[in-house]
């Protein structure tokens, strides 16, 4: 469980989290979602330690990960998986180097055994016999699921997940949404999703949290949201018409 | 004003020298570097050098016009203007647009791809280790460049008077070995060393705090570059007003 508490952060006179607070379980898909310029990302990199947040606090499991030095830090960096909106793949290494790097950064296994975790992570996305391929060979979608393969390797118990389906054609980007539940619910992750992508809030969505203007403007599980009165939300929820009409018919 | 890019450097080489992770990785990547940064600069190392000996060999042949003064001074002129200056120095600023611009657009790119923000997330020192390997590679495969340079150099003055009649090959051979001095080739391989560390250590933070897109990737390319060769001439004037 990930809980966070009066999270402040600007850059220069950007003010862009006004004291967000709130709790991320486990096993569950963590959403949160606003429209551009809400402050989501900014909120996802303060609680994985890339942008440090001038109050609050951010705590994993009770560790205080805010109050930390780079060092301490570490344990908690190794519980971590991160799937980044460009997927962030290392383009100067194959797909099997990739998933492997983490592994040979951090644990002492042998190279037999650490093939074996690369087999094991790419069969689990679906690409079982690309290990040799690099990332330029790779489609959108393939590189989303070598970055989830990635994140897993180290057997997370963190996976944080930035846009994960911006750039991909919708049926893709159900696959990629439907693996991150897979695997949340298989290995008991807590799971942070930031997107504002709707068939992501209404197909995985189980706690959502919504930002608004760099607050925390609403709180509930994609069934609430299509019941929410909240003004805000429902703007942002149903902007168009077609999702207006599928309320309508709720 | 120039207070807080300077501090900002200062932390970046701290984090850079923080101990790394796991050294066999390091020892890989260092080779790697070697590698590129090293044994792919030969070959224009090469080609700078010989003319640079010829251009100062038929340039110091031009301005000898005194009988008074003997030819094998033109050796002379060659071999220490070559192991103190030239060698160095310039071989540097090659290598600052060669090296340096490929470091920082390289690590540039990793920054505004979010590859930097991966290795952060795994709990790796990402400045350790990005930027320690190609300084170590730089300290180590420069020095060597710049010994290739100067003997290539004083070939190519030697080849330069000889075909043009300047001098003769007893002149310049008696003048390249009359009076040396040992010291001066100290300084050369300071200044090296010097100057390989700015070269990789100023392109790396120029790429390190890069932002934006592909287009700000190109500034900061283009401002390692910029930065480095002033860095590199202002280290240049104070190794010689030091050392000699």
């Amino acid at each position: 469980m990930i809980e966070i508490h009066d999270i402040h952060k600007t850059f220069g006179d950007n003010y862009v989290l006004k004291g967000i607070s709130g709790v991320f379980r486990e096993g569950m898909c963590n959403l949160i979602i606003g429209g551009s310029g809400s402050g989501k990302t900014t909120l996802l990199k303060c609680m994985v330690g890339l942008h440090e947040p001038e109050q609050g606090s951010v705590m994993y499991d009770g560790r205080d990960f805010t109050r930390m030095t780079f060092e301490e830090r570490i344990d908690i960096r190794k519980e971590i998986g991160m799937l980044f909106q460009s997927s962030a793949l290392f383009d100067s290494m194959t797909v099997e180097e990739n998933i492997m790097f983490p592994l040979n950064m951090f644990t002492e296994m042998k190279t037999k055994e650490k093939k074996e975790r690369v087999n094991f992570c790419l069969e689990r996305v679906n690409l079982a016999g690309k290990n040799k391929l690099y990332p330029a060979e790779l489609s959108g979608g393939m590189k989303k699921r070598v970055g989830i393969a990635r994140a897993i390797s180290m057997q997370p118990k963190y996976l944080f997940v930035d846009e994960p389906n911006s750039g991909l054609d919708p049926k893709t980007a159900i696959v990629i949404d439907e693996l991150i539940n897979e695997l949340t619910e298989e290995y008991k992750i807590t799971t942070v999703v930031v997107t504002h992508d709707m068939n992501s809030v209404m197909g995985i969505g189980d706690n959502i949290i919504f930002l608004y203007n760099g607050k925390k403007e609403w709180e509930g599980s994609n069934k609430e949201i299509a019941k929410t009165d909240n003004q805000q939300l429902n703007d942002f929820v149903f902007a168009s018409k077609f999702t207006q009409a599928a309320k309508d018919k709720l | 004003m120039i207070f807080y890019p300077l501090g900002k450097y200062i932390l970046l080489l701290k984090a850079v020298f923080r101990k790394p992770e796991k050294w066999n990785i390091y020892r890989k990547e260092i080779f790697h570097e070697m590698n590129s940064i090293g044994v792919g600069s030969v070959w224009i190392i090469s080609i700078i050098s010989v003319f640079l000996g010829m251009v100062t060999t038929v340039q110091t042949a031009f301005q000898l016009v005194s009988d008074l003064i003997p030819k094998s001074t033109i050796g002379m002129i060659v071999r220490d203007s070559t192991i103190l200056e030239l060698s160095p120095t310039i071989s540097a600023l090659v290598l600052a647009g060669k090296v340096g611009s490929s470091v920082a657009s390289q690590i540039g790119t990793m920054r505004v791809t979010e590859q930097i923000d991966a290795l952060e997330i795994m709990g790796i020192n990402s400045p350790g280790y990005l930027i320690l390997p190609k300084i170590i590679a730089a300290v180590v495969t420069i020095p060597m460049l710049v010994i290739i340079s100067i003997g290539l150099s004083i070939w190519g003055g030697y080849l330069a008077g000889t075909i043009s009649g300047a001098v003769t090959a007893n002149d310049f051979i008696a003048g390249t070995i009359d009076g040396f001095r040992g010291f001066t080739l100290t300084v050369s391989m300071v200044k090296a060393v010097v100057f390989a560390f700015i070269i990789t250590s100023v392109s790396a933070y120029q790429g390190f705090y890069t932002s934006g897109g592909a287009l700000d990737v190109g500034i900061s390319s283009t401002r390692a570059v910029v930065v480095s060769c002033i860095m590199i001439l202002f280290a240049d004037y104070l190794v010689a007003q030091l050392l000699l």
